[in-house]
């Protein structure tokens, strides 16, 4: 059973929380503007890589605090924990 | 005292003061405290104890402990019985009742042992290539097969005995309490870090415990020595937890160890005894020091009762003072087994030979063998034993040079057991578990721990150390430099001295040779699976071992194939004529030993398997004789059934009520969320499809949300309490959901609102009460309110007092009636609630539940989120065009309900459906067709989402989502069910007072 | 809304008739369920804003995650790093809204009357810590939590807050303040119950 590493509450059990998915997603602005097929792309398409995952979590049984992880969708090491507003990190020796 | 006849005069850990009665297949026999069932069947010369699963052999007791194929018994009876509980493990306890499985009509006369002459017939695979053409008549053969094959029955009733979990944490958990743990724990103990010692066994000690220690020494003492001042010490230190009787069965992500406490399987027990606890470990470091498992040697009729593993006839001479037989061979390719011939021989067990398969054979161990007078036969092997419920005679020949067949003359040896050993593969499993990668050891010819892939490290045994006292140091070292990592660097211990005998190399033997053309050698016991079996299965094109496995049966009994699993794999190899680490090794999965269905669900069993919410009205209730329906989690109350009536009669009731008189709901499990902030009104207008900036203070509004793909997520009424403050409404299922909907855009999309979002569910107890004399119960209650029409409209608020008690009172309607929802803090709940109800009687006030509030929204056509929606449905499907505002602005879900997917206008709609029959009811979720055919398939063109009988429109009403629907009014269509075809006609979904005209009354 | 009322206040566990206390095997378990409760948000990187509010109530918000401040008869605990719930005593806290309405009027904050939405089961002794493990996964050991900490965490099947109010060297052992949604009070009641043993 994952720890997940709350930025707020530290190691905690997953059943605490709530997983979010694919991270860094931007809702497109001017929706009125955006063709169906980008909107769509929006909506819908995730990666679902093998290795580096950049993923936003809720602590919902605690703090209710998002944040985001970058976890390895190999091993579920989690190598880094960032605020919401915060870019990604770079893994050192590791390509996303 | 009772005899038994094969307990040896002295010696071993039982107390032979006491004795203890138990019974196998119902006779009565003696063992002693500390025996477990199967020492005792041994010490009493039973040996046959079961029959094998596919040719109902007969098979005896094979091992020692956990990894037992074949000693599998029935404990128990009635409700508190086990099947497949492995004899070498059970604790012997007074009045213990134990039977054998899978045979018929008794163990010594299985008539389904006519399988075993037929076994030509029955190879690997059998099943599939017989009975799987054709496929329909699977389901007659199948019954016929389990019943032939079964192990073992399921209780027949309630489990009696209470099972409990706890969660437990430790610097250092270190499983297993042989030499390698023992002292990990130790050097981890003093180091000052909080332990947790692990061990499957009643006594600590591991290997320790059958080591009689005269050819050990162990710094100044014996093994015994070591190991009780070892214990005295470990239970001095208050940061260590000896955990004995607990086998760690899994090993997840994050150091998370699942162990398997019995806490109380070794006493004969009384209901509501605590059986079990399962714990569920976080360790920031782990130690395995699970040991080794002594392999079998893959001969000709290795299967006899009377045949066992050399290590565990060590352990039943030295540990429980029980002979395995009295006259005895041993059979071996390494040095280990020379130590079970010497203890054996001390013992006064005849030892006729030592069979070796090795040709070289001068290490200090069989040099102390010969020094005993034991005779040695180097380079020689077992062709086959002879014996129906006991061994009785071995036959030995001499290995040819090339040692892979046999030469000159048949030597026959009379004995009544066989100790064998091939080997030692180390216990792997749970650092397999731990996603750990395992290496091949050519030498060993067995697997060991390779890199780990989190914080654990594997001591003695399970690391391949043959010798105490690499166990010892290792453990020590492990222990220290564990504490190290966790930041714990108190007092420092030093491993013992240890004086042993040195151990001669092994020589891996996969298939002893035998002069005997298809003679069965067997490699799984438990599933009857011979090395010919497995020869076939590479023949027949199984290449990988996790095919071969499947097709075979190979390693997936109860034991997991504990003893035979490298065999197997050494022997597919050869077939294959490939390395033994290129055909790989089949995964390690949890649990390493079975783990009981009661530890698993712990205390969450009864009135405890699920939360119940429970309503502050919710005893009033409960008192009036409610059924109750469950929502999510809370129990609401359904209809209160009056005298006799049926369900049917008493929601009747109710509806009629709540539109003629005055109903009264319980409303409480509304989901509530205090709103607040300058940019609130901004946020709503951002989460509900219609505008929130101009309604005023004190004034309601009703809101869809939609999920940012269009689809309708939930509804509700908000308040506007203050020019930056709302109090929201949710269904009662969404309420948790809702929120964190709430949360996750604001800290997630726009971070640059200041809205604050409070969930206020629990805070208020929420009572409805509708009806025409809904205005005069109030009234008579709220002295101090205004509540005439014109100053109290629909669709606002007041605050005042009402029955004593400060309230928000909501003139809203969920029922086309007049309404009024009367919010007061929960503990006054119950207060108001009685007030209402004593104050309404002279209104002729009707409770109404759950059912009643369906029936009258859906005679006014409003839809239910999660009822009439269900994820796929847009609010323009619901022809609720009305309630988006396409001029505001953006809003979630805005931009999806123009996408090409959601303006087809063949979408599934919102409709009301009649059927001829004014007195039939649709079947919720029944498939609505316009072209009846003979049979399925027919073209589906919706389904009802709701159907009631309407007692004030004096006929059933149904809603429906059918494609197209608004354009089919009037249109007939069919609802085909099994027995017959209901015909529906298409109506608008609002059935009741369409104009809204009551709502002003 | 305040809750000054004539009429009578209901425990959630009203339906046990009053055996709310369980004493057993070095444990001591009792319901509390009318301590004034407010859940109050804020920025709590705007220093203007705490001094505000230590104005008001006399106590200093913790900053530190899952942690509580206490100046008797208040508490503070720290439940996000912009949200904490003030305790107080029983029937006080409507005093406490208005004191910290009247301090925040001029900034974007929160302050929410939340005494009834949760009770409070008090458990204490030397076996209150091995109790708790039964049913959550926070390490409790005193290296790990101890006086003053604070947790929002799962009880068995509850979403509750934990607050631990007394030293393990006092003498009646730890005291623990578990605060459990009223909904679900039976439900904890009855697991802590059996759990006891």
């Amino acid at each position: 059973m994952l720890l997940i590493p709350c930025p707020w509450c530290g190691e905690r059990d997953v059943h605490e929380f709530h997983c979010g998915g694919e991270a860094h997603i931007t809702r497109p602005a001017g929706a009125d503007t955006i063709d169906d097929a980008a909107w769509a792309d929006y909506l819908f398409m995730r990666q679902n890589p093998k290795g580096l995952y950049y993923e936003r979590w809720n602590h919902a049984h605690g703090c209710r605090k998002w944040f985001h992880v970058v976890r390895d969708t190999v091993s579920d090491q989690i190598l880094a924990v960032y605020q919401m507003d915060e870019a990604p990190p770079d893994i050192p020796g590791r390509s996303s | 005292m009772r005899r038994q006849r094969f307990r040896l005069p002295d010696g071993g850990r039982v107390d032979r003061a006491a004795e203890v009665a138990f019974s196998f297949n119902g006779r009565r026999y003696f063992g002693h405290k500390g025996d477990t069932l199967a020492s005792a069947l041994l010490a009493n010369g039973v040996h046959l104890v079961g029959r094998s699963f596919k040719y109902h052999r007969p098979r005896g007791i094979f091992g020692s402990g956990s990894e037992e194929p074949n000693a599998l018994v029935q404990l128990g009876a009635g409700p508190r019985t086990d099947p497949n509980m492995r004899a070498t493990t059970v604790e012997l306890f007074e009045g213990l009742r134990a039977t054998s499985q899978n045979c018929w009509p008794s163990l010594r006369f299985d008539l389904r042992g006519i399988n075993d002459r037929f076994s030509a017939l029955l190879p690997a695979g059998f099943y599939y290539k017989t009975f799987m053409r054709p496929a329909r008549l699977w389901m007659f053969y199948e019954k016929h097969i389990r019943k032939a094959a079964g192990l073992g029955r399921a209780p027949d009733g309630c489990d009696p005995d209470r099972y409990e979990q706890t969660h437990a944490h430790c610097d250092v958990l270190v499983i297993g309490a042989g030499p390698a743990g023992l002292a990990a724990a130790q050097a981890a103990g003093a180091a000052g870090a909080r332990v947790i010692l692990a061990d499957e066994q009643a006594e600590l000690g591991g290997s320790l415990l059958s080591e009689p220690g005269r050819h050990i020494q162990v710094g100044d003492g014996t093994p015994a020595d070591w190991l009780g001042a070892t214990l005295a010490g470990l239970a001095g230190m208050d940061e260590v937890t000896l955990l004995p009787r607990t086998t760690a069965f899994g090993y997840y992500a994050d150091n998370f160890v699942g162990l398997l406490e019995r806490v109380g399987d070794h006493l004969p027990g009384d209901d509501g005894m605590l059986r079990q606890r399962l714990w569920k470990v976080r360790a920031k470091q782990v130690i395995l020091a699970t040991g080794a498992i002594e392999r079998s040697l893959v001969f000709a009729e290795n299967d006899r009762p009377g045949i066992m593993l050399a290590g565990a006839a060590r352990t039943y001479v030295n540990r429980y003072g029980v002979a395995p037989g009295s006259r005895t061979v041993v059979f071996t390719n390494n040095d280990s087994a020379y130590a079970a011939a010497l203890d054996m021989a001390a013992a006064g067990v005849g030892v006729e030979a030592v069979v070796d398969l090795r040709n070289q054979v001068e290490g200090d161990w069989p040099r102390l063998a010969r020094e005993a007078g034991i005779p040695v036969m180097q380079g020689h092997t077992i062709t086959g034993t002879r014996g129906r419920h006991r061994v009785s005679a071995v036959s030995v020949m001499r290995l040819n040079d090339a040692g892979d067949g046999v030469a000159g003359d048949v030597r026959q040896l009379k004995c009544d057991s066989v100790a064998m050993s091939g080997g030692w593969s180390p216990a792997v499993h749970l650092f397999s578990q731990a996603r750990g990668a395992l290496t091949f050891d050519e030498q060993e010819g067995t697997f060991r721990p390779g890199e780990a892939m989190q914080a654990v490290r594997s001591v003695g045994a399970c690391d391949d150390a043959a010798r105490l006292a690499d166990c010892l140091s290792a453990g020590v070292e492990a222990g220290r430099s564990a504490a190290l990592d966790v930041g714990c660097d108190g007092a420092q211990i030093a491993a013992p001295a240890v004086g042993e005998p040195a151990l001669g190399p092994m020589q891996p033997a996969w298939r002893a040779p035998s002069d005997r053309k298809g003679v069965r050698m067997f490699v799984d016991f438990q599933n009857d699976v011979t090395a010919k079996d497995l020869d076939l299965a590479v023949r027949e094109g199984y290449h990988s071992i996790e095919h071969v496995k499947r097709y075979t049966t190979t390693g997936m009994g109860t034991d997991q194939g504990k003893t035979g699993n490298v065999n197997a794999l050494a022997i597919v190899a050869q077939q294959l004529g490939a390395e033994i680490p290129a055909v790989g090794v089949t995964t390690f999965r949890a649990p390493y030993t079975p783990v009981t269905f009661g530890a698993i669900t712990g205390s969450h069993v009864r009135g405890l398997f699920d939360p119940v919410r429970r309503t502050p009205m919710h005893d009033w209730h409960v008192e009036q004789g409610a059924k109750f329906e469950d929502v999510g989690q809370w129990k609401r109350a359904w209809y209160y059934p009056r005298g006799e009536e049926t369900m049917r009669q008493a929601v009747d009731r109710e509806v009629k009520a709540a539109r003629d008189g005055v109903g009264i709901l319980d409303y409480s499990t509304l989901g509530k969320i205090d709103i607040r902030g300058p940019d609130a009104a901004e946020f709503l207008n951002r989460v509900y499809t219609n505008g929130w900036k101009k309604l005023g203070v004190g004034r309601c509004r009703y809101g869809v949300m939609l999920r940012d793909d269009g689809m309708v997520m939930d509804d509700g009424v908000t308040t506007r309490l203050g020019e930056n403050h709302f109090l929201m409404t949710t269904t009662t299922g969404n309420a948790a959901s809702v929120l964190s909907w709430l949360e996750e855009w604001l800290q997630t999309e726009w971070p640059d609102l200041k809205v604050y979002c409070t969930s206020v569910t629990e805070q208020y107890a929420t009572v409805s009460i509708c009806g025409p004399k809904a205005r005069d119960l109030l009234a008579g209650l709220a002295p101090d309110m205004t509540l005439d029409p014109q100053n109290f409209r629909h669709m606002s608020m007041q605050e005042g007092t009402v029955a004593g008690i400060a309230a928000r009172v909501l003139r809203v309607s969920f029922t086309g009636e007049v309404g009024f929802e009367i919010n007061v803090p929960s503990r006054y709940g119950r207060a108001l609630w009685d007030a209402l109800i004593a104050e309404g009687e002279l209104h002729g006030i009707t409770p109404y539940g759950t059912e009643a509030m369906h029936v009258l929204r859906a005679e006014k056509g409003f839809f239910i989120a999660g009822q009439e929606s269900d994820g796929t449905v847009t609010p323009l499907d619901l022809g609720m065009d009305w309630i988006v505002n396409w001029t505001k602005g953006d809003f979630i879900g805005r931009r999806s309900l123009s996408r090409s997917d959601t303006v087809r206008d063949d979408r599934k709609q919102l409709v009301g459906l009649f059927t001829s029959d004014p007195e039939t009811v649709l079947d919720e979720g029944t498939q609505i067709v316009a072209t009846v055919k003979d049979k399925p398939p027919m073209d589906m063109i919706g389904h009802v989402t709701s159907s009631y009988y309407s007692p004030n429109l004096g006929r059933s009403i149904a809603m429906a989502m059918i494609q197209g629907g608004r354009g089919r009014k009037g249109e007939t269509l069919y609802a085909p069910m099994p027995d017959k075809v209901i015909e529906v006609t298409v109506t608008d979904p609002i059935f009741f007072d369409p104009d809204g005209q009551r709502l002003n009354g | 809304m305040g809750s000054g009322s004539m009429a009578d206040a209901r425990s959630p566990l009203a339906h046990l008739d009053g055996a709310t206390v369980i004493e057993r095997d070095g444990v001591r378990l009792a319901e509390n369920p009318d301590a004034g409760k407010v859940n109050l948000r804020g920025d709590a990187g705007d220093a203007v804003w705490l001094a505000a509010i230590q104005a008001a109530v006399e106590i200093d918000l913790p900053q530190a995650p899952n942690t509580s401040t206490e100046t008797p008869p208040l508490s503070a605990l720290w439940l996000a790093p912009d949200e904490w719930m003030l305790v107080c005593a029983d029937g006080s806290e409507g005093d406490v809204v208005a004191s910290l309405e009247g301090a925040v009027a001029e900034f974007h904050a929160s302050v929410v009357d939340v005494t009834d939405a949760r009770t409070v089961f008090r458990l204490s002794g030397a076996g209150a810590r091995n109790l708790l493990a039964k049913g959550c996964a926070l390490d409790l050991h005193p290296r790990a939590f101890g006086l003053g900490d604070v947790a929002q965490t799962m009880l068995a099947k509850a979403a509750v807050i934990l607050h631990q109010t007394t030293d393990d060297a006092d003498e009646a052992g730890p005291v623990f303040d578990i605060y459990v949604p009223r909904s679900f009070a039976d439900y904890l009641w009855s697991w802590l119950t059996d759990a006891i043993g």
